[in-house]
């Protein structure tokens, strides 16, 4: 399912995302699983708060990577997370 | 440098209304009195945190019959570690369940023993099939994720769809679908639940259709039956590798069944800091990384997946812990195994296997007719 304009995601219930210091990475945390994020993976679900569309995550984002190609690659990112269940 | 652990396995008690004659505790359990506190959990759980730890199992035992299991949880969030209870269920009300979500809980395991009533009554050596079906409706409620725990055995396999049927109904995420580990009261109880090949097949059949049909929902894992694959599983990850059990006394080892295995000087939580257990103590680097390997492990490509198989497995069969787990085809021991799975007959009879060795406090007790007592 392609992300839509109206999507504002946000993570599934199940999910905790923490830093954790010892590995220096940001987690996903779920029953009987751990996932290692990359920074940036990190960064964008840290705006996933329910509050924001995709489009103002693109946004947001934008800010500190202002040459990034952000519009096709963090709806790609955020659809393959919600595919794995982890976003709703 | 050796690599932070994941995970801890917080025994919190081994009182259990339960009576699962394939119980994962040791045959000598311990006594309430002997029990860690609520003050000496949160500091095993800060540790923890420091050391790496991300997740908590908290176990038993039946974890709710600790009265301050909330001031465990509590400890366990506070630390910031996602925690999961792992419980039968009974006790399991919505005001205490309610208690502990106030805390940080995340996620529960709730154990089931067979699909319908008399077979999980049996297994589990009282009724609490109610309180299963009642525990499941609390945690499907609260909106949680919940994942069904079922081990599997010569008495339930043949259940396999209507296991699942009933965990899909109760609402479950995920049906852990856990073939018995043979090792303390399933050793004993060997010969009355180790089940045919043919049951084997007939289970993977199922799950794989149920699969095919269902995706992952629920998710269905499978938990493979060693003693039939030829090759040994990649226990825990490998010794010391990824998780550490605290029991409720505060021994501390790289897995539950390690309490079988003599000579590792089992470090306390008690006495030494966990970033020592982890890091230094003599019993979580007896059989870390490779070194430790002999006969064909040593050579074997597949050394770094499966990490030489059990240890406590090994110890068991042939009383060498360093030995290649008898599971192996590849082991000089594998006979030991090919030897108890070809004594189940087709019918699933294997001598002297009429009745189970229930888990109890006081260790095994064998009447004098040889038969066990049931509880």
């Amino acid at each position: 399912m392609p992300s839509d304009a109206s999507w504002r995601p946000a993570l599934d219930r199940s999910v905790m995302l923490r830093y954790d210091r010892v590995r220096d990475a940001d987690l996903l945390l779920m029953p009987e699983r751990a996932v290692r994020l990359s920074g940036t993976g990190g960064r964008i679900l840290r705006l996933c708060d329910g509050s924001r569309t995709v489009a103002d995550i693109v946004t947001e984002l934008g800010r500190s990577y202002p040459d990034a190609p952000l519009a096709d690659e963090v709806p790609a990112f955020l659809d393959r997370i919600r595919a794995e269940g982890w976003l709703r | 440098m050796i690599p932070a652990p994941w995970a801890l396995l917080a025994e919190v008690t081994h009182a259990c209304p339960l009576h699962c004659p394939y119980c994962s505790n040791p045959l000598e359990l311990v006594r309430k009195s002997a029990e860690l506190t609520a003050a000496d959990w949160a500091r095993v759980l800060a540790e923890a945190a420091e050391l790496g730890v991300v997740q908590a199992h908290v176990s038993g035992g039946e974890p709710l019959l600790r009265p301050d299991l909330a001031d465990i949880v509590r400890s366990a969030h506070r630390a910031g570690i996602y925690t999961q209870l792992v419980t039968s269920g009974v006790g399991l009300t919505p005001d205490r369940l309610g208690e502990l979500l106030d805390v940080g809980l995340n996620s529960v395991q709730l154990s089931l023993q067979d699909a319908r009533r008399p077979g999980s009554n049996l297994i589990a050596g009282r009724a609490s099939y109610g309180d299963k079906e009642r525990a499941a409706a609390v945690i499907r409620d609260a909106g949680l994720p919940f994942g069904l725990n079922v081990v599997l055995h010569r008495h339930n396999l043949d259940n396999l769809p209507d296991i699942i049927e009933v965990g899909a109904r109760w609402g479950a995420d995920r049906i852990e679908l856990a073939n018995t580990q043979f090792y303390g009261w399933a050793l004993l109880n060997r010969a009355a639940l180790l089940p045919t090949r043919d049951q084997l097949d007939r289970a993977k059949a199922t799950v794989a259709e149920w699969r095919a049909a269902h995706g992952t929902k629920p998710e269905l894992v499978w938990v493979m039956p060693d003693y039939y694959e030829g090759v040994p599983k990649p226990c825990m990850g490998g010794w010391g590798a990824r998780s550490i059990t605290v029991g409720p006394d505060g021994t501390a080892l790289p897995c539950p069944a390690a309490y079988a295995v003599p000579d590792l000087a089992a470090p306390n939580v008690r006495d030494r800091s966990l970033a020592w257990i982890w890091e230094e103590s003599p019993a979580f680097n007896a059989y870390r990384g490779t070194d430790w390997m002999t006969g064909p492990c040593r050579e074997c490509p597949r050394r770094e997946i499966d990490f030489g198989g059990c240890r406590c497995q090994a110890h068991a069969l042939t009383g060498d812990a360093a030995r290649t787990d008898p599971a192996c085809a590849l082991s000089p021991d594998h006979d030991l195994v090919r030897a108890a799975t070809t004594a189940v007959d087709e019918d699933g009879r294997t001598a002297g296997a009429d009745s189970f060795v229930y888990r109890r406090p006081g260790g095994p007790r064998i009447s004098s007719n040889g038969s066990s007592r049931t509880p």
